[in-house]
């Protein structure tokens, strides 16, 4: 999926010759709707994720016909949600679809999310008619101007002979360079309309504003690769970049090479294998000790794909200081905007790699650096105890599910303390395996996220979709389509029946005040499961584990595990916002 | 509640020597960072197309970059506009902006101008026009003209650097001034020096131009 061009038709290569076969056999466009659909088509879309509704009429009708098969979800956003998955696991946008008004605005969260973390979206969205647009028309919002900030391109159609052109620009933009959200608004007569002739809608292709970069500049690769042979302690630091720009295989080698211990972000989880000895695992807020060791103290940091944010810099005056950055990305407006880049490289993530590859002659002698980060794995482990006069422990139950999967099994998540316990407690070694809300923090992401992700995973990739009460709670209804398409997912609740994160914050900074965090009740939501036509469990004890998780990733369609853990337990270690990685926190009295 | 992790405390660790400022900058942690702004002028050739005004201006505020113009008008190509902006921001924070707009598809080409570029305003000044005579006289003064007189009232137009703008407002108050209608900046690069080139973006080091107190 890695574009090498400056202006690209991501299906071109595939394509294009049984496209031009089939478009004989086709039939023509008539109207703006169908050319909608057809953009679609041509773009290889295969799954579409949306609601119905009186303005998207027209685009749905023109579906009816189509090879797309489209889900419908409970609620706009567990499109959002659904598609942006589908979109991390497949390398292709993913799509999805509303009706004016509160369709658009419930999708927004999802759009969000996906401008956040970088993610290839197109969301289509009807629209009133052209005549009342600005008359405060019934489920009439300003679908563009509400979107504009979060997406990377949205545009408000105004002709049937072009629409299909724009929906494969949007298509084309979402996945070129770095990825992002786009949206096309679609007034319902411009979709409803005849079009002038039976063009075919253009193939998707980026505009000729629009400008990536492929390699960096050699004189800059030359003075990194320099530094990075004088360097004694070197760190690489993988961002979620890695995997879109499936650069993983370059930056695995790169690393093992030279022997570079590799930290990565939380979207970069899967981009190294976390069982190398060179795995120094996630770093930040929540991250492994020894990766905030290794960021705090290195000398060069190799940054890939990833733009600093807050959650892994910590402070930024104490964010690597010894460290002189090489910073490679796609999207030129990252370099030097939360860290200064001494070594600035623009380009591909997998073409700069190559060219850093090509360039450094000898390792860097880091052999005592090696050691040390070797010492902190050591004096950091990951670990957590299990006595038993305590309820069960959210990491085993992340562990019991991680060992009884294959590592090609994939995680989603929702957002709160089971999300930091995943990204712990699970191993992950394979890209696209990691399917999160890092940067925007969507609770209730995990669900929608898990259907996804069924439709873009091969079907011996198992989904497993860690949630929390309280996350769960907000996209449960997406339980129902889950059943009614009949998805291989398993649902671990971990259900403390707190807000968790909320809960030990209000407990290490709000002198234990639970303000709106603690619930005094909960619904039971391995029946509730069953009352959607999931399959429910539960699990109160560790040796009700492993059999429990058998079964259910044996059930063949959804399941909904309700693991009560014990509701104190606390993701550590944990850096408070904008504290000082190396300062990490073990226990709470360290804070 | 127990917790598993344990390893030495915070207080037993090494620490860094380094330190860095809040832009992410190495310093010497002795040497307090300073964060001069200074003001400067930036153009951009955008697609001529609805919405792109809005995409400028909500950069702006999303990104809290402090803003001080923004003029934007048609050019010699029907398809384009140029949109011409006065910030005022710390180095990285002019590269940001330029670096930021660059990404906004609908834009063609960002260019921060030269210092010695031709910029002007336009202000429309309404003053209390009882001695039409000396209001004349004044705009003279500042090479304006009168564009409107009524018993009441005299309209001056004035054009020029941001600097004569005040001054000539200043002298103006002496009539008492009723209304006043500025434009932003407006710029262009000297000589054959194109305005708005698409210039080699990424390796650029950052500019260091700063716009004189007057140009005029």
């Amino acid at each position: 999926m890695s574009e090498r061009a400056t202006s690209v038709s991501p299906r071109a290569d595939t394509e294009s010759t049984p496209q031009d076969d089939t478009t004989a056999e086709r039939t023509p466009v008539t109207t703006g709707a169908e050319s909608v659909v057809r953009a679609l088509e041509n773009a290889g879309v295969e799954y579409a994720f949306g609601v119905q509704g009186g303005a998207i009429m027209p685009v749905y009708d023109a579906l009816y016909d189509a090879d797309i098969e489209h889900i419908t979800m409970a609620h706009e956003q567990g499109a959002s949600h659904a598609a942006d998955a589908y979109g991390i696991v497949a390398g292709e946008p993913g799509v999805c679809l509303a009706t004016s008004g509160p369709g658009a605005t419930n999708l927004v969260t999802g759009i969000a999310d996906a401008d956040m973390d970088s993610d290839p979206m197109i969301a289509l969205t009807g629209q009133v008619p052209t005549g009342m647009v600005g008359n405060d028309a019934f489920q009439e919002t300003d679908t563009t101007g509400v979107t504009k900030p979060i997406t990377k391109a949205n545009t408000f159609a105004s002709d049937p002979d072009t629409v299909g052109d724009e929906v494969g620009e949007a298509f084309a933009l979402a996945n070129t360079g770095r990825p992002g959200p786009t949206v096309v608004d679609l007034p319902k007569d411009v979709t409803l309309s005849d079009t002038s002739s039976t063009r075919e809608p253009a193939p998707p292709k980026t505009p000729s504003t629009y400008e990536v970069r492929e390699s960096a500049d050699p004189d800059i690769v030359h003075k990194a690769a320099r530094r990075i042979e004088a360097s004694t302690r070197p760190t690489m630091l993988l961002g979620g970049g890695v995997i879109k720009g499936d650069a993983t295989a370059e930056a695995r080698a790169f690393a093992i090479e030279h022997e570079i211990p590799v930290v990565t972000t939380m979207p970069g989880l899967g981009a190294f294998p976390e069982d190398h000895e060179l795995a120094m695992e996630m770093g930040g807020m929540h991250g492994t000790g020894y990766a905030n060791m290794a960021i705090t103290h290195c000398d060069t940091l190799i940054a890939v794909g990833t733009r600093f944010d807050d959650r892994l810099t910590g402070g930024i005056e104490t964010f690597a200081p010894d460290a002189e950055v090489i910073h490679i990305d796609i999207d030129p407006a990252e370099i030097s905007k939360n860290v200064h880049a001494e070594y600035p490289l623009v380009g591909d993530a997998a073409t700069v790699l190559e060219q850093l590859t090509t360039e450094v002659r000898t390792a860097p002698k880091a052999t005592k650096w090696r050691a040390q980060c070797q010492q902190w794995k050591s004096d950091y482990s990951m670990a957590y105890k299990t006595p038993d006069d305590e309820p069960l422990k959210p990491e085993f139950v992340v562990e019991a599910l991680d060992e009884a999967t294959s590592d090609r099994a994939i995680v989603t998540t929702g957002v709160g303390q089971h999300q930091m316990w995943a990204c712990q407690y699970w191993t992950y070694t394979e890209p696209r395996t990691w399917i999160s809300s890092h940067g925007l923090g969507t609770m209730g992401y995990g669900l929608p996220a898990a259907i996804g992700a069924r439709l873009a995973a091969d079907d011996d990739q198992e989904i497993v979709c860690f949630e929390g009460d309280g996350s769960f709670l907000m996209t449960i209804q997406e339980l129902a389509v889950a059943v009614r398409e009949n998805l291989d997912i398993t649902v671990v609740v971990l259900n403390n029946e707190y807000i968790g994160m909320v809960r030990q914050w209000q407990d290490a900074f709000f002198e234990g005040r639970h303000s709106a965090s603690e619930y005094n009740w909960c619904p039971e939501f391995d029946t509730l499961a069953e009352a959607f036509g999931a399959k429910g469990f539960r699990i109160d004890d560790y040796d009700e584990v492993a059999e429990t998780v058998e079964a259910a990733l044996e059930y063949d369609g959804p399941s909904v595990i309700d693991a009560h853990i014990d509701p104190h337990a606390n993701v550590y270690p944990m850096v408070p916002s904008g504290g000082d990685n190396g300062q990490f926190a073990l226990t709470e009295d360290q804070l | 509640m127990t917790g598993g992790l344990e390893g030495p405390p915070p207080e037993e660790r090494p620490t860094p020597a380094g330190k860095r400022n809040e832009l992410g900058i190495r310093i010497d942690p002795a040497v307090e960072a300073a964060r001069p702004t200074r003001r400067t002028v930036i153009s951009a050739l955008v697609e001529h197309e609805p919405g792109v005004l809005s995409d400028v201006s909500g950069l702006f505020s999303r990104r809290q970059f402090n803003i001080e113009s923004l003029t934007v008008g048609p050019t010699e190509n029907d398809d384009q506009a140029r949109i011409t902006l006065v910030v005022e921001e710390s180095d990285p924070g002019i590269e940001q902006i330029k670096k930021q707009l660059r990404k906004l598809i609908p834009v063609i080409a960002v260019r921060e101008l030269e210092p010695d570029a031709m910029r002007r305003e336009l202000a429309l000044v309404k003053v209390n026009a009882t001695r039409p005579d000396r209001v004349a006289a004044v705009a003279d003064m500042f090479g304006g003209k009168t564009v409107d007189a009524s018993p009441d009232t005299a309209t001056v137009e004035i054009t020029g650097a941001r600097q004569k703008i005040d001054a000539a407002i200043e002298a103006f108050s002496q009539f008492g001034i009723r209304e006043i209608s500025r434009t932003g900046t407006t710029a262009l690069a000297r000589g054959t020096d194109d305005t708005a080139t698409v210039e080699a973006q990424h390796t650029e080091q950052p500019t260091q131009h700063t716009v004189p107190a007057d140009d005029d």
